[in-house]
């Protein structure tokens, strides 16, 4: 079979199951009725068997907060302020640190 | 003789109570852990004095001992069943427990707080003993930022305030606490945990002086008020509810929303601690801080808004 278009030879392959022509020349490939739908057919069978990529890790859901409470969920930055002995002594509050201990 | 010298010798003579501490052989003398105009401790081997108040009900705060004396598994139980007359004061002794360490709060116990607040508020009250004080304490913190306003205005009283006059009567100790009373601590922070016996017994809760009847979720609200107002990381504030829900603690359903409960008393935690904040800063001549600038702004957020109020009408 030659090429419509450069007229070069067009040699068959055989891709799973499904005949394609390809031109020698121009690297054209030719198709058959029914056969790009078999091919599609087959692509969306592959993407089937792939596992699905995991889902982004949700965020630890925060725990409920009232309205009133401070933006983000009712957490400031999602730390919460220890003193600079504490791991969440990002500023260093001695007056949180003593809020804890104090009437 | 001035109160702490007396509490002193007070206890010095009940460590060594032959010979009222005269020949008093301890490696340690007797140190003070807390000198305030509402209470001085001192410590004396592994036994403590307070003298409490001065403005201190002697009937009721013996109810109070009483009630900690049934329950030593929640609270720390007193040595003495009454307390002692000590010049214009009332001291009572205890064994001395292990406090959480004020310089690794992360490491704070909280689960055990939750599951002692639960089987606190489970317990029965004693029969006359008198409400928690929780409220009243709320009405003091704002009478001394009311006093301190008076020498010197401040911005940061007028959310304060406006959230103050937003709550409920029995929350600014205007009427009776509703609901089925629970017996409640009534003033619960890191400080009021001990280990008993020291260093590594089990966690017990310290300090009846506003011990009592009323609301249970009044002793959650401070953690939660934290919370809220994002100072008490998510995941500290978990570990204390959850360990109180699964305690059956009856402030909060099981399960859920805990806020519909927890709302008023956090609300009235918040501005109890940014007016005694604010009171502080001002008496000091000091700024406000970040951390009490959180608590200022979350009174200002509890302002109910007019113009919504008034979208929400439906007539």
């Amino acid at each position: 079979m030659q090429c419509p278009k450069c007229h070069a030879p067009m040699h068959t392959y055989n891709r799973n199951g499904v005949q394609i022509e390809q031109c020698s020349g121009c690297r054209g490939i030719f198709l058959d009725y029914g056969e790009l739908e078999a091919l599609t057919q087959l692509e969306a069978q592959w993407s089937k068997s792939v596992p699905p990529v995991p889902p982004a890790p949700q965020p630890y859901p925060a725990p409920p907060a009232p309205a009133w409470g401070a933006p983000h969920g009712g957490h400031h930055g999602g730390h919460g302020h220890y003193d600079q002995h504490g791991h969440h002594g990002h500023h260093g509050h001695k007056s949180w640190a003593h809020m804890l201990f104090s009437s | 003789m001035t109160l702490l010298p007396a509490l002193t010798a007070k206890v010095r003579a009940a460590v060594h109570p032959d010979d009222g501490g005269a020949a008093c052989a301890c490696a340690a003398g007797p140190a003070p852990l807390a000198d305030r105009p509402d209470a001085t401790v001192v410590r004396h081997a592994d036994t403590v004095a307070k003298a409490h108040a001065p403005d201190t009900d002697p009937a009721e705060l013996s109810r109070r001992l009483v009630m900690a004396a049934r329950l030593p598994d929640v609270l720390l139980p007193p040595l003495a069943p009454a307390p002692t007359p000590l010049q214009d004061r009332l001291v009572t002794f205890w064994p001395y427990g292990a406090p959480v360490d004020p310089d690794a709060p992360d490491a704070a116990p909280w689960e055990a707080t939750g599951t002692l607040l639960a089987h606190l508020h489970r317990a029965s009250p004693l029969d006359g003993l008198p409400p928690m004080r929780g409220p009243a304490k709320a009405a003091r913190a704002i009478a001394r930022l009311r006093t301190a306003l008076r020498n010197e205005p401040h911005p940061a009283a007028g959310p304060v305030l406006t959230a103050w006059a937003g709550l409920p009567a029995w929350a600014r100790a205007k009427a009776p606490m509703p609901g089925t009373p629970a017996l409640c601590h009534g003033d619960l922070h890191l400080g009021q945990l001990v280990r008993h016996p020291a260093p590594d017994g089990p966690w017990r809760l310290i300090d009846v002086d506003d011990l009592g009847t009323g609301v249970p979720a009044w002793d959650l609200a401070r953690p939660a008020a934290w919370y809220a107002c994002g100072l008490l990381p998510p995941g500290d504030w978990t570990r204390f509810l959850g360990a109180y829900q699964r305690a059956g603690g009856p402030a909060v359903p099981a399960t859920g929303d805990p806020w519909p409960a927890l709302d008023v008393p956090a609300r009235a935690l918040t501005v109890q601690t940014a007016a005694l904040a604010l009171a502080k800063a001002l008496a000091a001549g000091r700024r406000l801080d970040e951390v009490h600038q959180l608590l200022i702004d979350a009174c200002a957020r509890m302002a109910p808004i007019p113009h919504q109020l008034a979208l929400e009408r439906t007539d």
